[in-house]
């Protein structure tokens, strides 16, 4: 397959407009991705799927993580025509608290549907164009997003106070909160 | 090369599933299938809804076995989440933990010896055998065979659990893989005795054939129901038996070559019909090709040590860096993505599950059955709900 740096070119030629970045990898196994600007990532994955040398037709894994001043979702991407891969891609999203949009790439690989639906059920990026966003593993009433980092369990949460003095006071201090 | 615009060979909305209009007017029956179902392989919901028999729409709900697996993860150290690999699919330890210990040791470059990758081999393909014949047991048991073709199949299972457990010190959540090999060694005598499993295997899998595949309900049942293109499940990221079953030539075995696959003569069996019968039949055919591979890594095995001298076990720290590893479970393909910053646990540790996205053309191939039919298409996804939730 080809290098990143390769590819990285090939999507510039494809997409104009589309700004790619290498993120390197300094682990042993050498695995590079690309860094993708949310604006064109719709177009750029189309390119990434249907481009004769790739045919990059397969999403293995979609997955989200909390950095400290942002949200990222991480896109393996496997082709099963040229038995090539895996090609990492990356969407940042602008911070994690009121600007956490990224465009869904289901319409590009359906195998990113139950996937972006988690990502936003446990980090709360929000998939635009998904064609059916809800959570996933956790239950609709829920609240906040368990998978971050700050997340701090409700402590109402079918949680029986035992006479412990810590338990007592974190209760105290939840009443009183309310 | 290909210009990227909106315009794709491929019309709007092609990989969607269709939209079904009941016959004539009235309310759909509103069911829900689950979560207490004797037929849903763990606590799994399906809504669906019916037009008299058929299934006009079908919405699966997951999360109710939902153990946070990866945040757990992050708060312990990379070998202490060993023993939760375990669980994520229970039927197959052995290969959820290899899945691991690959991705552990592609992000730091740790080698493997000879001998534990044989160990590997067989341990692999022995789960591979009995998850293949437990999924064909309960596909059956659905159908309504009450149970006997799943006891036959559970009667072998129990001989290779007997393996595990004299290996591994536990039946089913074994623990056993490590970052750099397994953890204890097979012994002369444990080689022998799979040996004489391995050669008792054949003739269990030409029993379950000749009983079955020709069976007139199960070919009356299944075949044409259930049907799944191969460009949809290329797309829609399927893999493992049901890939192959649409036709699709892509076993990781073969693609990557991890561990050390390519030493092995093994073939690809593959589906022409693309129907639950298909499927059937892969796993059936997979567990003969899983015998020949056993036969030839029992035959092959070296002597050696079965854990690198060097790993770093106490302190054990990667760099900072990130991995993607991943096998061809018996499911599908397993993978783990680890994120590490350099301490002791993992920044960001992912698991990729094969039953959970193996499922997500659950509602194309169930649209249009009837209502009875879709415990046998599910049933013919195999799926598990310990990694459909994790």
């Amino acid at each position: 397959m080809k290098t990143v740096e390769e590819i990285k070119l090939a999507i510039e030629a494809a997409v104009p407009g589309a700004a790619v970045e290498i993120v390197p990898n300094p682990s042993p196994g050498g695995q590079h991705s690309l860094r993708i600007a949310p604006g064109h990532a719709v177009a750029v994955a189309t390119f990434l799927r249907d481009d004769e040398e790739l045919k990059l037709d397969y999403l293995s894994n979609a997955t989200g993580v909390d950095w400290p001043g942002c949200l990222e979702a991480v896109y393996h991407l496997y082709s099963v025509a040229l038995k090539q891969g895996p090609l990492i891609i990356r969407m940042r999203t602008v911070n994690r608290t009121d600007q956490v949009e990224l465009p869904s790439l289901t319409p590009v690989w359906r195998s990113a549907e139950f996937q972006e639906r988690e990502i936003f059920d446990l980090f709360g990026i929000v998939f635009t164009g998904h064609p059916d966003l809800r959570r996933l593993l956790m239950w609709e009433g829920f609240k906040d997003h368990p998978m971050r980092r700050d997340y701090v369990e409700p402590d109402d949460f079918e949680y029986e106070p035992t006479a412990h003095d810590e338990v007592l006071a974190r209760a105290r201090e939840h009443r009183s909160r309310e | 090369m290909a210009v990227a615009d909106n315009k794709t060979e491929k019309p709007e909305g092609w990989n969607r599933p269709p939209v079904m209009e009941p016959d004539g007017d009235g309310e759909l029956l509103e069911v829900a299938m689950g979560p207490h179902h004797p037929s849903t392989h763990g606590v799994f919901r399906m809504d669906v809804a019916l037009d008299g028999e058929r299934v006009i729409r079908l919405k699966p709900v997951f999360g109710y076995l939902h153990r946070n697996h990866e945040k757990l993860a992050e708060g312990m150290s990379y070998l202490g989440s060993m023993p939760f690999t375990d669980r994520l699919d229970y039927i197959c330890s052995l290969t959820n933990n290899w899945a691991y210990a690959l991705a552990v040791e592609k992000l730091t470059g740790q080698e493997v010896p000879e001998r534990a990758e044989y160990l590997r081999v067989i341990l692999g393909e022995l789960t591979r055998f009995q998850n293949h014949a437990s999924s064909i047991g309960f596909l059956i048991q659905e159908m309504g065979a009450s149970g006997t073709p799943l006891m036959y199949a559970f009667r072998e299972r129990e001989k290779i659990l007997d393996l595990f457990e004299a290996l591994t010190g536990a039946r089913m959540m074994v623990n056993y893989m490590r970052f750099g090999g397994c953890r204890v060694d097979a012994s002369a005598a444990w080689l022998d005795a799979a040996r004489k499993v391995v050669a008792g295997l054949p003739a269990f899998t030409g029993e379950m054939d000749r009983l079955l595949s020709t069976n007139e309900i199960l070919m009356a049942r299944t075949q044409g129901i259930g049907v799944l293109r191969p460009e949809l499940a290329v797309n829609a990221g399927v893999t493992g038996p049901m890939l192959r079953a649409s036709g699709v030539n892509y076993d990781i075995r073969k693609v990557d070559g991890y561990g050390i696959y390519n030493r092995f003569n093994f073939r690809v069996p593959l589906g022409d019909h693309w129907d639950v019968y298909d499927r059937y039949m892969i796993r059936l055919l997979e567990m003969r090709e899983s015998i020949r591979i056993l036969e030839q890594a029992l035959k092959d095995i070296p002597a050696g040590p079965v854990m690198d001298p060097k790993a770093k076990l106490r302190g054990f720290r990667p760099k900072p860096g990130e991995a993607y590893g991943r096998i061809e479970a018996p499911k599908g393909e397993l993978g783990f993505y680890l994120i590490s910053d350099g301490g002791p646990n993992p920044y960001r540790y992912r698991v990729r599950p094969p039953s959970l996205i193996n499922l997500t053309v659950l509602e194309d191939m169930a649209l249009g059955e009837n209502v009875a039919d879709v415990v046998l298409i599910f049933g013919s996804v195999d799926i598990v709900l310990g990694e459909v939730d994790r």
